[in-house]
């Protein structure tokens, strides 16, 4: 069987449900709205697995489900060297969001990364202490800021409320995920002109370390009927 | 078999060692765990991708040593008189790619030297005992100067502010060729600051920022600060197409040590600032030629180092097995007087020193 992950509730899961159906594929939770199995109808040989979204990395990168649909942007910070460990199958068109870096609104001589570098470095100078960046995405912050070759900041965790933490004086800038920008506005704070560091969406991802058997292969087959998905190259 | 391997590691180490305490090095050994926040002082988050970083509840972030060099240096800070030399010889971790057959915990067997009187010598000396200990393995051999580069951004005549920023870059190039091309004039000034400048120019500095509330540790006194400076970088004129091409050439100079050497000596007839560091050169030639070693003939690359032996900033060198381009650096070093101004705060400590990896070279001869 092909083990598909996808995730297990909220506005993500009823777009999957929606996405799946508009191909002609029923995946439906089985029993209670509580229990985390279901069903799919109109594939063969396809298991369903409801997981949360940010699990989904992880059981893709241990090979414990074949298919999973998840954000971009939780595969490429939670998994190193993701294209090594699994396979963009298809954008989804829903679940869009930008991971941005915002700066105080009242920073009026910053606009760009190059700005956040010089003052940075300013910053460094007047504090005795690096430049703040509250985020919960080390990883693509961090890789971001390396290849545009900043220097004289740090990441500062914040798993929720990130916004509020420049009035809080716990850090001077912000990355975080934004699908609006409204939140940003309402804590008087700008997005850098240069473009989000990531732009996510929801998409279906293929693990390369699961086991790719013939049932599974079967699974993927008849679902690649339903989504036209070519999936020659990686079987 | 593993534990096999592990004994001819450590033997192979163990020989490293005594040839540089038989060259006067005294064995240190330093603790394995080490404040992250030295470190991430140091060389900046980037470091967060290439150590190991553990928790305490007490202590807080801990890393496990990526390299002696900080150790030794506060070690030398705190109880050494000069000239000293140091030797040690023990794990380092780093982490490595998924899919990479490099190991993520390995030994270095280092030799540190501090010594502030004659740089050219103390350059001489580390590299001739690194030659004559690898001698034996038959290996390529690869040096530099970042020092040269440093001294064609002196020499650019342009504010000191810009000096400083292509300084600060000098181990970034992509940010370093960014704003290169900013202050040459080649890029034009980014649109944003553009309107930003005229704004202030209508209504002046003061009344704009009143117009935005102001959150954050970030003083209203830094920004202005910040946007006098970009008034001043905005009337400044672009460095010159000569001045440009000048510093392209010296970033890309390469070939024997005395053909590169001659090339700085003509471009420091026009660049005068150039003449320090081929004076230091010259004397560092010299210093190689009475140990024996053909200074001129030595493979030499301006740029050696820039993107992967961080925080060198003068004489570098590294030693490579030719046939196994699968293994990483044997041997490598060079002068670190940047990062012991930082870490010791303003004191100034001429260092340089360098490492061997004893794995790579058995790696090598299993290979051959």
């Amino acid at each position: 069987m092909l083990k598909l992950g996808i995730p297990s509730k909220g506005r993500l899961q009823q777009l999957t449900v929606d996405w799946f159906a508009e191909r002609g594929i029923t995946v439906a939770r089985t029993g209670s709205d509580r229990e985390y199995a279901g069903q799919v109808t109109g594939a063969d040989n396809v298991e369903l697995v409801m997981l949360s979204a940010g699990e989904i990395p992880k059981e893709l990168t241990a090979g414990r489900i074949h298919l999973g649909v998840t954000g971009n942007d939780l595969i490429q910070e939670k998994i190193a060297d993701w294209q090594q460990v699994v396979l963009d199958v298809e954008p989804m068109g829903f679940g869009h969001a930008d991971l941005i870096l915002a700066v105080p609104d009242g920073w009026i001589d910053v606009t760009t990364v190059d700005d956040l570098d010089a003052v940075a470095a300013q910053f460094r100078a007047h504090h005795g202490f690096r430049l703040r960046i509250a985020t919960k995405y080390h990883n693509l912050v961090r890789g971001y800021l390396s290849a545009q070759g900043v220097a004289d900041y740090q990441l500062v965790d914040s798993q929720g409320a990130t916004e509020g933490t420049v009035k809080n004086l716990t850090a001077e800038v912000v990355a975080d995920i934004t699908s609006s920008g409204a939140t940003l506005e309402a804590n008087h704070l700008r997005v850098l002109a240069d473009g989000p560091i990531l732009k996510s969406q929801a998409t279906v991802f293929a693990s390369r370390t699961a086991d790719w058997n013939d049932a599974a292969r079967a699974g993927l087959a008849s679902l690649s009927q339903k989504t036209g998905w070519d999936v020659g190259p990686w079987t | 078999m593993k534990n096999d391997r592990r004994g001819q590691i450590k033997q192979q180490a163990d020989r490293l060692a005594d040839a540089f305490i038989a060259a006067g090095a005294l064995p240190v050994e330093t603790d394995s765990l080490m404040p992250a926040e030295i470190l991430l002082d140091l060389y900046g988050e980037d470091i967060r991708a290439r150590a190991f970083i553990t928790h305490d509840a007490e202590m807080g972030e801990q890393m496990l040593r990526p390299d002696f060099t900080v150790p030794i240096v506060q070690r030398h800070m705190a109880e050494g008189a000069e000239p000293a030399r140091y030797t040690y010889n023990g794990p380092v971790w780093r982490k490595q790619p998924r899919g990479s057959n490099a190991p993520s915990e390995y030994i270095q067997v280092g030799y540190e030297l501090f010594d502030r009187a004659n740089p050219a010598e103390a350059d001489a000396e580390v590299f001739a005992l690194f030659s004559k200990i690898l001698r034996p393995h038959g290996l390529r051999v690869a040096t530099g100067d970042i020092g040269i580069l440093l001294a064609a951004i002196s020499a650019l005549k342009t504010t000191e502010r810009r000096r400083a920023a292509l300084r600060r870059h000098v181990w970034r190039p992509q940010r370093f060729v960014r704003l290169l091309e900013r202050y040459g004039g080649q890029t034009p000034m980014p649109a944003g600051r553009k309107e930003l400048l005229q704004q202030i120019t209508k209504i002046g500095a003061e009344s704009l920022l009143d117009q935005t509330p102001l959150h954050g540790l970030r003083a209203r006194a830094e920004v202005l600060e910040r946007i006098e400076t970009l008034q001043q970088d905005a009337t400044a004129a672009p460095i010159s197409n000569e001045e440009v091409a000048m510093l392209e050439t010296v970033l890309e100079l390469k070939g024997t040590a005395g053909d590169v050497l001659a090339q700085l000596q003509t471009l420091a007839g026009d660049f005068p600032a150039l003449a320090d560091s081929t004076a230091r050169m010259t004397a560092r030639h010299d210093a190689l030629e009475t140990r024996g070693i053909d200074a001129g003939a030595l493979p030499f690359e301006v740029s050696f180092g820039r993107t992967t032996l961080e925080y060198y900033d003068g004489f570098v060198f590294g030693f490579f097995a030719e046939n196994r381009p699968d293994l990483p650096m044997i041997a490598s070093g060079g002068r670190y007087d940047a990062l012991t101004r930082v870490l010791g705060q303003g004191r100034d400590i001429a260092a340089v020193g360098g490492i061997i990896r004893p794995e790579s070279l058995i790696a090598m001869q299993e290979g051959a």
